[in-house]
Parts: structure tokens; sequence; C-alpha cells
């Protein structure tokens, strides 16, 4: 029943937009960034007290859900879930741009790997931003979200290597160095600690708090967005796959009303725990 | 009632007349002192409870041998006090030197209850009856006033919630230390008095008393040396355990509170051990399995690294770290539980490793802030101007 309704109702998006609704991610992907943000919040909730264990809400939450055993049981739970979902990811890059030779996964203006162009749209964005210049043309993915997507990849080698270093650690002690041992924590610390502020900070602001999408771009949840949309943010992808012809192929339904709402308060909660958690964590870091 | 009273005064007074300077039976006395109702001149109860006093300690003695001063009758209101002394010279002796040296407010009374029903202290009816003496203590020993008067900790509280508290009140067991067993009876002296029992190169012995295993391990330790040596930073035996409120070891309380008082002498050991992930899990509630101080370094015989008997000693780490860390292996223990993060000389590799992250983490957020608040600025800007220009319904 719910699925009917955008037909009948529309989104006030729709309306402004048209109707048009062209896809911007697939389910594979969606689910991806679903399983990744939920995993990251549990991660980041069990590590957080884990890190700041001095701190006043640390021991709260950690008698509150049952002592230390229960939050390394589900960091390490999450931990497993984003690995695999890691692996997957890695297959399917894997499947896509080596076994099936699919152009635009490792160069190109659809792949996610850094060009000349993202060095040039960073510096125009930078001068845009001051008022020296004209707003750059973004493609498919701009720099930051680039940057976004790298620093998860990197992210998951650094945290996920140190984590596992750490869980099976007579095992690594085989071939890692006696100081290693030592610098795993260091390193899975810090550089969950930079990936929780930057995620709670930059890339919520910066992909979702900002005026030109706030309170949250919904793209990522839906997968489609509306024409407007399309031309405005990515316009330099718009004029490529128009001139290709193939504006017509991603031509989508609008989301369904129920979809939107649904993921609305999903989205909102994970921004909100995050937030929370942002404020915990610097609350911790600065006393 | 008044009338039997008075006859039976007369009798005694009859016969105390007939027989002038001779010792009265006990019977005598307790004409007038067995009626339970009797109160001398400031209400104070005069009274005696002859079947207790029969079967007390001192049923066999008369009035007389410790109302010395009473000779006949009628004998004055005011009469002086009895002095066990005359006989208990020895406990009097030690009383007079002691923390309890004043007679006037602590009488032998105040310790062995009624004077006229004190029993052997073996006798569970006694005062001083081991499961008896804490309560027999704390009666002043457990009054915030009388702490507070005195600069005392109010100790009863602590001691009965204690391991050894509870194993005398709880499990009754007699051997379970109460207050005499470590400050002594009636010499009972300040713990700053190199005499006393609790004074702190008297601790070991004290509590070796009963726990002389573990004395003798404390006694080959560091500390043990460093106290018989005079160094008096060196810890005994209470500085770890507490005095009064001593816990049982593996309990989840000790373990997480114990490792704050090594650090409290080795300030630079405990902040490195901070750094590790031995002290951020600990510190969380709930689990206490992970390594404290103790369960590396030994709890008394603490021995340095260099010793070949030491936990900590090279060849014995395999051992120590593998009975937490199945597995544990020749490298796995190369993991130092106190690298120094902030020392270049002692850890280099961890020092570039942290160096090189708080690097990354600072420069990736200080610039991606700068980025994001500019940018929402510019947005913000075009947002408005946008808006005003078109004059449409959000202006």
């Amino acid at each position: 029943m719910p699925d009917l309704e955008p037909a009948a109702n529309g989104s006030s998006e729709q309306s402004r937009a048209g109707g048009r609704y062209f896809t911007r991610f697939t389910r594979a992907q969606r689910y991806l960034h679903a399983v990744l943000f939920t995993t990251f919040l549990g991660l980041a909730a069990t590590g957080l007290p884990m890190r700041f264990s001095q701190s006043f809400w640390a021991r709260r939450f950690a008698s509150a859900v049952g002592g230390f055993g229960t939050i390394i049981f589900f960091h390490k739970f999450f931990a497993l879930v984003l690995t695999l979902a890691f692996l997957i990811h890695l297959r399917v890059i894997f499947t896509r741009g080596v076994v099936n030779r699919e152009k635009g996964i490792f160069w190109g203006a659809t792949s996610m790997v850094a060009n000349w162009k993202d060095v040039k749209d960073l510096v125009g964005h930078l001068r845009w931003m001051v008022g020296l210049g004209p707003k750059p043309q973004f493609e498919r993915y701009a720099y930051w979200e680039k940057f976004d997507y790298w620093a998860v990849f990197w992210g998951m080698i650094v945290i996920g290597f140190s984590g596992y270093a750490m869980w099976f650690a007579p095992f690594f002690a085989r071939f890692l160095p006696g100081w290693a041992l030592n610098a795993v924590l260091v390193v899975h610390s810090e550089e969950g600690l930079l990936a929780i502020l930057f995620i709670f900070s930059i890339h919520f602001v910066n992909t979702h708090l900002r005026p030109d999408t706030f309170p949250m771009d919904m793209v990522i949840f839906t997968g489609v967005e509306s024409e407007e949309e399309f031309k405005t943010k990515r316009p330099q992808e718009y004029q490529r796959v128009a001139r290709e012809g193939k504006l017509e192929e991603r031509i989508a339904a609008a989301p369904a009303l129920w979809f939107t709402n649904f993921s609305r308060v999903v989205g909102y909660a994970a921004i909100l725990i995050g937030l929370v958690l942002l404020v915990l964590t610097l609350s911790a870091y600065f006393t | 009632m008044k009338t039997a009273f008075s006859i039976t005064l007369a009798l005694g007074a009859l016969l105390v007349a007939a027989a002038p300077g001779m010792a009265q039976a006990n019977s005598d006395c307790l004409t007038c002192h067995g009626d339970a109702g009797m109160q001398d001149a400031s209400g104070h109860s005069v009274s005696v409870d002859a079947h207790k006093f029969d079967a007390s300690l001192h049923g066999s003695l008369k009035c007389g041998d410790c109302h010395t001063a009473i000779k006949e009758y009628p004998h004055p209101d005011q009469v002086t006090p009895v002095k066990c002394d005359t006989c208990h010279a020895d406990e009097a002796a030690g009383l007079a030197g002691s923390v309890h040296s004043v007679r006037a407010e602590h009488p032998c009374t105040s310790c062995h209850g009624d004077a006229h029903a004190i029993f052997p202290k073996d006798d569970p009816k006694s005062a001083v009856y081991p499961l008896n003496i804490p309560r027999t203590c704390g009666a002043c020993h457990g009054n915030d006033a009388v702490a507070k008067k005195h600069g005392l900790p109010n100790v009863y509280p602590m001691y009965i919630d204690s391991i050894h508290g509870f194993a005398l009140s709880k499990e009754g067991l007699l051997v379970a230390a109460n207050c005499n067993s470590c400050h002594g009876s009636h010499h009972i002296l300040s713990h700053n008095d190199p005499q006393s029992r609790t004074y702190k190169v008297n601790i070991p012995k004290t509590c070796g008393s009963c726990h002389a295993g573990i004395t003798a391990d404390y006694m080959g330790g560091v500390h043990g040396k460093a106290v018989a040596a005079g160094k008096l930073d060196a810890p005994v035996c209470s500085d770890c355990h507490t005095a009064h409120a001593i816990l049982q070891p593996t309990e989840a309380e000790f373990r997480t509170q114990s490792t704050p008082i090594c650090g409290s002498c080795h300030k630079e050991k405990f902040s490195t051990y901070r750094d590790t992930f031995h002290s951020q899990l600990g510190s969380l509630g709930g689990y206490v399995e992970t390594a404290r101080c103790w369960d590396c370094h030994g709890a008394h015989e603490i021995l340095p690294a260099s010793d070949p008997r030491s936990p900590i000693a090279p060849a014995n780490l395999v051992k120590t770290c593998g009975r937490c860390h199945a597995g544990a292996n020749a490298s796995f223990v190369k993991y130092q539980p106190h690298a120094n993060a902030h020392s270049r000389k002692l850890n280099p590799a961890l020092y570039y490793v942290t160096l090189f992250m708080n690097l990354l983490l600072v420069s990736v957020l200080t610039f991606f802030m700068i980025h994001t608040i500019l940018w929402l600025i510019r947005s913000r800007y075009d947002q408005v101007k946008r808006r005003s220009a078109g004059g449409g319904k959000h202006a």
C-alpha cells in the first residue's frame, strides 16, 4: 500500500523538479552505506568508552551495559560485520574492474580514484568559497566525496589490521616486531578517533548539514535524486550523461514516501547518536 | 513492701551491730543490693543480680574483696571506686601508658562490661569474647562524635564490612582478626609510637602473627627488605590492603581500587600503565581480569626483573604473560607493558608512530575544519542572496 502513495501525493521536491528522478546509487551501494554507518556507530559507541575509560560517562556506560565484557563483545561483533562488508566491497570492485573489465572503475570520470581535475576542483572550490572565482563544475564524485571514500578505505585497513593484531596478539607477534604490539593500540585508537571526529563533524556537515542539503542528503538512502539536484550538484556529470544520450537509462521512480520518511528517521537517529558521541569525545578529550 | 524493707534494714543493722569489724557475707549486701530497683541518690542502679554474679568469673569473691572501702553498715552514700588494679596489676600497668590511660574516660567496665557479670574471655557471654570485641570497641569507635573528638577515623563500619569483619560477624570465625588481634588489649599505643603493634615498621609482624606465610614472602621482596632497612617510604601490609576496610583481594572492588595505590608511589609506571590496554579495560567496571600491577610483579614477594625468581625476569615472561594470554610466545612478550610513547630515547618506534598519528589527526581535521567553515559561510551567503533576489516566499 504505502508504495503507491508517492505517485498520488508526490513530495514537494518532486513537484518542484518536474517529477524526473535519476539513479545515483545502486541498491548494493545503499546497503553498504547502511551497514557501514550502523557498524561504525556501534564501533564508536563501544570503542570510545575503552579509549576514554577514565571519563565518568565511560564507567557509567560500562556498568549500565554489564561491564567491559559486553562492550568488547559488541565491538568485536560490529568489527566482524564491517570486515565482512569491506571484503564484499573489495570483491565487487575486483569483479567489476578486473574480471568484467568494466570501464570507469579505476580511472575516468566515474572512478573513485583521484585525478588532476580533483586537484583543480579543490583549489577552485576554495577560491569560490572566498569569492575569488566561479564554483567548480563537479563530476560524479566530488573531491571531498573521494576523500571520504579513501579515508574510510584507509581507515578500514589501518584500524582493521591494528584491531585484529590486538585481538590475536600472540598470533600476530609471530611476524610483528615487539614494539608493534605497543604501537597497534596507539594506531587503532588514534585512527579511530580521527575517523569519529571526521565523520561526526566534517562528513556530517559536508554531506548532510550544510545549507544546500540541510538537514540531510537523502540520496544515499533512496538511491535517487531529482533532476534539479542532479543538475546543480554535479553539472559536469549531468552534461556528460546527456551528451552520451544515457539520461533515459538513469531515470528512476520517485522514492516512496514511506521509504523517504523511514530513511529520515534512521538518518536523523544516526546523526543524533553521532553528535552525542562527538560531544562526549570532546568532553573527555579536553578534561 | 515498704514495711518489709524497713524490717530487713533493721535486721541488717542488728546483725552488723552484733558483729562489728567482721567481713559481711555477700548475702548481707544483697539484702539491700539484691533489689532490682535499688538506686543511689543520683538515680544510678546499684542493684546486683546475684545469680549472674555467682556465675561470673568473680562469683567466688566477696563483695568486700573489691569494695574494700566498705567495712561496716550503714556505709556512706559516697564510696571510693573499686580498684581492679589490686589484683590486675599487669593489666593496669599496661593501661596506664596506653591511649586509654585516662581512667575516668575509660574505666575497666567500659570494655569488660557490667562489673558484677564479668566472664572469662573465652566465654561467649564475655564482652571481650573474640566475637564480641568489635561490638565492644565499636561502642566508642563506631561513633562519629567520638571519632571526631579524638581525630580518629570511624573504624567500626569499615572493619565490620571488611574481610576480617565478615569472617567474624557472619562466619563466627574465632581466628578472624578482631580489634585486639592487631591493637593488643590493655597496652594499646598510637600507631605513631615506635613501640606500637600498629607502628609502620611493626605492621608486618603484627599481620604475620596470623599471615605467617605471606609475611615471609613479603619480607623477602623489595618492599619488605626496604622496610626492614628502615626505609619507611616502602609500603607495609596496610598501605595496600588498608588497615580496617580490608577487602578480599580477588574482589572486583579491590582489583579496581588498588592499582592507584601502587601508583601513588610508582607515578611514572602508573602513568605509562594507564596508556595501555590493560589499564583502559581495567578501569571499566565489570571486567577485572586485565593485568594489574601484582598480576605481573607478584603481590608480596616483589622482586626486580634482574632477579631470576621474579615473574618479570626475562626468562619467566612467557609463563607470566601466558597466565592470561594463551599462546604467548617469545616475541609476544616483547610487548612493553610500560612503554612511554613520549620518550624518543626509550621507545623510538612508538614515539614516531604516535607522532605520525597525531600529526595526521591534527592536519586532516584542521584542513577540513577550515574547508568546512568557509564552505558553510559561502553557502549560507549564496542562499540568503538567492532568496532575497528571488523575492520569493522564503525571502
